[in-house]
């Protein structure tokens, strides 16, 4: 995954950079310079950080979960009684995935994620949030006009399925269950994971039809 | 605690966009501010309540005008002051120090 090049050299190498940082790049520098200066941060921890949440945390690992509940009825079973603990199955948990819990889409109820207060969000399990999600419009729309937030992002719901919103909170993190797309009854889990996007698992796209 | 950050419901704020795989930070800082707030929590300066409460009292135009890792960081500034580990001022200081240094 790349990062922003842009301003990558700020902070990377002092000496190389052909433009002023900008007050806000400065001020998170003198910030982070004042706590290493006073033995309250290692750099590196925020190095290591960063590179986990690049390249390692990310809805992969949702997509994972989603694609072992439809294919093994048993682990959907635990998942849905206990999201936290059966995706701590698969490896997945740590901070902002304390308590999970699973919504499942079925053919009468469809389940949206919102958080109207933050963006508080599943992080083990989707990583960290996209701008959307956090964006004013979104956390305002989704709870007042969620069929029209669904119809923006291409999901057009029959209106005798039952919609329902989860507004997530500081402690309570959701993660949408999709449904499985029809003629996928052949494929492995691995396939099927890749049918699984990030959007799919907030509420606000369906699953992927396989190709072809 | 009723406030701008309470948004459900609230009307005209505009399309919501959306952006084509978008990378996990989009500027260095953001990564470094995301960063901090592990070890924050680590050195045992605030919780995760006094941070989101942090946020929760900026002014609602500069909330609105801001970017979600800008209210963390305003959050870290307001609490590390208030809890003691920097002193009023010395963030400034720093700033200016390290520009008269080059940036």
């Amino acid at each position: 995954m790349t990062i922003a090049n842009e301003g990558s050299s700020i902070m990377a190498d002092d000496h190389t950079h052909n433009e002023p940082p900008s007050d806000t790049a400065m001020r998170v520098k003198a910030l982070e310079t004042l706590l290493t200066e006073k033995g309250l941060l290692d750099p590196a921890a925020i190095d290591a950080l960063v590179e986990t949440y690049e390249t390692r945390i990310g809805p992969r690992n949702g997509a994972r979960v989603v694609a072992r509940a439809w294919t093994d009825p048993d682990y959907r079973q635990r998942l849905l009684e206990d999201g936290t603990k059966a995706i701590a199955e698969l490896g997945f948990s740590g901070v902002q995935g304390e308590d999970m819990v699973v919504v499942e889409n079925t053919g009468d109820v469809h389940n949206m994620v919102v958080c109207t207060l933050c963006s508080c969000y599943p992080w083990p399990t989707l990583g960290l949030p996209p701008i959307w999600f956090k964006s004013a419009p979104y956390r305002a729309r989704a709870v007042i006009d969620p069929r029209g937030v669904l119809k923006e992002f291409g999901v057009e719901l029959s209106e005798d399925v039952e919609l329902r919103v989860w507004d997530s909170n500081a402690e309570l993190r959701y993660l949408v269950l999709p449904q499985r797309p029809a003629g996928t009854e052949g494929m492995s889990e691995d396939e099927l994971a890749e049918l699984v996007s990030r959007d799919s698992m907030i509420g606000t796209a369906l699953a992927d039809a396989p190709a072809g | 605690m009723n406030g701008i950050h309470d948004m459900g419901g609230m009307q005209c704020m505009g399309p919501i966009e959306r952006e084509e795989n978008e990378p996990a930070f989009h500027e260095t800082w953001e990564g470094r501010v995301f960063g901090m707030f592990f070890t924050n929590f680590a050195e045992g300066h605030f919780n995760v309540d006094m941070f989101r409460h942090g946020i929760e009292r900026m002014g609602p135009a500069e909330y609105l005008e801001t970017s979600y890792y800008e209210h963390w960081l305003h959050s870290f500034e307001t609490l590390l002051v208030e809890r003691g580990v920097l002193a009023e001022g010395e963030l400034e200081e720093k700033i200016a120090s390290l520009r008269e240094a080059g940036g």
